[in-house]
């Protein structure tokens, strides 16, 4: 991509940033790349391919990465609410990282099987993005593609899960957690989790067991999820990285849906807006209170 | 939990119900009831927090993990909090909460959120009785290891 090399070289070549974060081209399809020499700028691609959520480099958990210096970073509209929460959450500084944003029409669900994006093959957060030129950034290039289809296969399964009685979705996730190894994989591949110190690795008191039973593996996932309600920006990496493929989407689209009913908010790109557990509304909803 | 063990002296199943009420609404409302010589089911297991939004989460997964069949959660009523906002933002969470336990399974009537004041001792009382009728015919949990679907 001709502008985004363009942009990263003259970025690099004038000193405004010391690394830039984007995707190359990989031995085994795209990566990131953390490209700190100008002469490598045209290294950098992006396409349909370009799934990985870049903003999690910017955590501050990421040490290694900090060590390079002031970063820009390449991001779609949903990485870009990630950066947002980062900064909403004081977690990095405004003027402490370059956005560049790409338009982006939708990424696959497999970049490593698919090559085409249909409904069925484009990631199951693309369809109806609204951020698809994020009011975060500091330079945006490309040109807007054409919307990405839309994947109903997520909203389906949760549709589903909806229907069924409690003791057959209390089974049906037994059988997705009773996979669980408790490798945290999900937790370092999140952009939002950044606590040095997470509270399945506290142990006193020890609220989770670290051992992978199902038991604690259900606390476990709840725990995360909860932490991550209203600042989940639907990245999906958590999924992705899963070795044992449980649908935490499902588990975290459900709770953004959740948010959004009841407090009217969707995890936004402008760094200003409030979290919604950080406010109130004294006329919140309060239907499941007796 | 060293007491027994969910069972009555005549052998039948009776639930384990641990509460998370506050210090200024709900314990005092429950001490009323009790001063009143209110008439309550003896399966709820009061547990004295400083406000309800101190219940974390984690409070009531541990309890169905320790063995509670249910929970109650409660505090002030909104409007009323000894810190002004505290029960606001705790229905927050409680809402998402409520929300996700019922997606991943768990009965809508194994966790009971109530505000009761401190001068609604018969509320109290309502809330246990009707709480413990609930969740004795939903049966044990199973969240429990080594219980239904529970791990060893």
């Amino acid at each position: 991509m001709k502008p985004l090399q363009e942009l990263a070289h003259k970025l690099l070549s004038e000193g405004t940033v010391k690394v830039v974060i984007g995707y190359e081209e990989g031995p085994r399809g795209v990566r990131p790349a953390f490209i700190t020499d100008a002469a490598q700028a045209e290294k950098l691609i992006f396409d349909i391919r370009c799934v990985q959520n870049l903003a999690a480099y910017l955590n501050p958990r990421r040490t290694q990465v900090a060590q390079l210096g002031k970063a820009a970073v390449v991001v779609k509209g949903c990485d870009a609410r990630a950066v947002a929460g980062l900064i909403r959450e004081k977690q990095i500084d405004r003027d402490g990282v370059v956005v560049i944003a790409v338009r982006c029409g939708g990424v696959l669900q497999n970049p490593e099987t698919d090559t085409v994006l249909t409904s069925e093959t484009v990631s199951a957060r693309c369809g109806g993005c609204a951020v698809r030129e994020p009011s975060l950034h500091d330079y945006m290039v490309g040109e807007l593609p054409a919307e990405p289809p839309v994947n109903p296969q997520r909203a389906e399964q949760i549709a589903a899960l909806e229907r069924m009685s409690p003791a057959e979705r209390w089974n049906f996730w037994d059988e997705q957690l009773s996979r669980c190894i408790r490798c945290h994989a999900c937790r370092e591949a999140c952009p939002m989790c950044f606590c040095l110190k997470c509270t399945a690795e506290k142990s006193q008191p020890q609220w989770i067991d670290s051992s992978a039973t199902l038991q604690a593996n259900r606390a476990w996932q709840t725990m995360r999820v909860l932490h991550q309600a209203g600042r989940c920006v639907d990245c999906l990496e958590c999924e992705r990285a899963c070795p044992e493929h449980i649908p935490l989407g499902l588990l975290a689209r459900y709770v953004a849906d959740a948010v959004e009913r009841r407090f009217d908010y969707v995890a936004s790109d402008d760094p200003s807006v409030p979290a919604p557990f950080g406010v109130y509304r004294a006329d919140d909803e309060e239907e499941f209170i007796r | 939990m060293s007491d027994d063990g969910g069972h009555r002296a005549d052998h039948t199943w009776s639930p384990r119900v641990v509460a998370f009420v506050c210090n200024w609404c709900t314990y005092t409302g429950a001490d009323l009831a009790g001063t009143s010589r209110l008439k309550m089911d003896p399966n709820v297991r009061v547990i004295k927090l400083p406000c309800s939004s101190r219940v974390n989460p984690l409070f009531i997964i541990k309890a169905f993990e320790r063995g509670a069949d249910g929970v109650i959660v409660s505090g002030c009523h909104t409007g009323d909090c000894h810190f002004s906002t505290g029960n606001y933002h705790a229905r927050r969470r409680f809402a998402i909460l409520h929300d996700l336990l019922q997606f991943m399974g768990v009965e809508e009537d194994r966790v009971t959120f109530a505000w009761v004041s401190a001068s609604e001792g018969n509320k109290w009382q309502q809330v246990v009785n009707e709480t413990t009728a609930r969740v004795q015919l939903l049966g044990p949990c199973g969240m429990l290891p080594g219980a239904k679907g529970g791990a060893e």
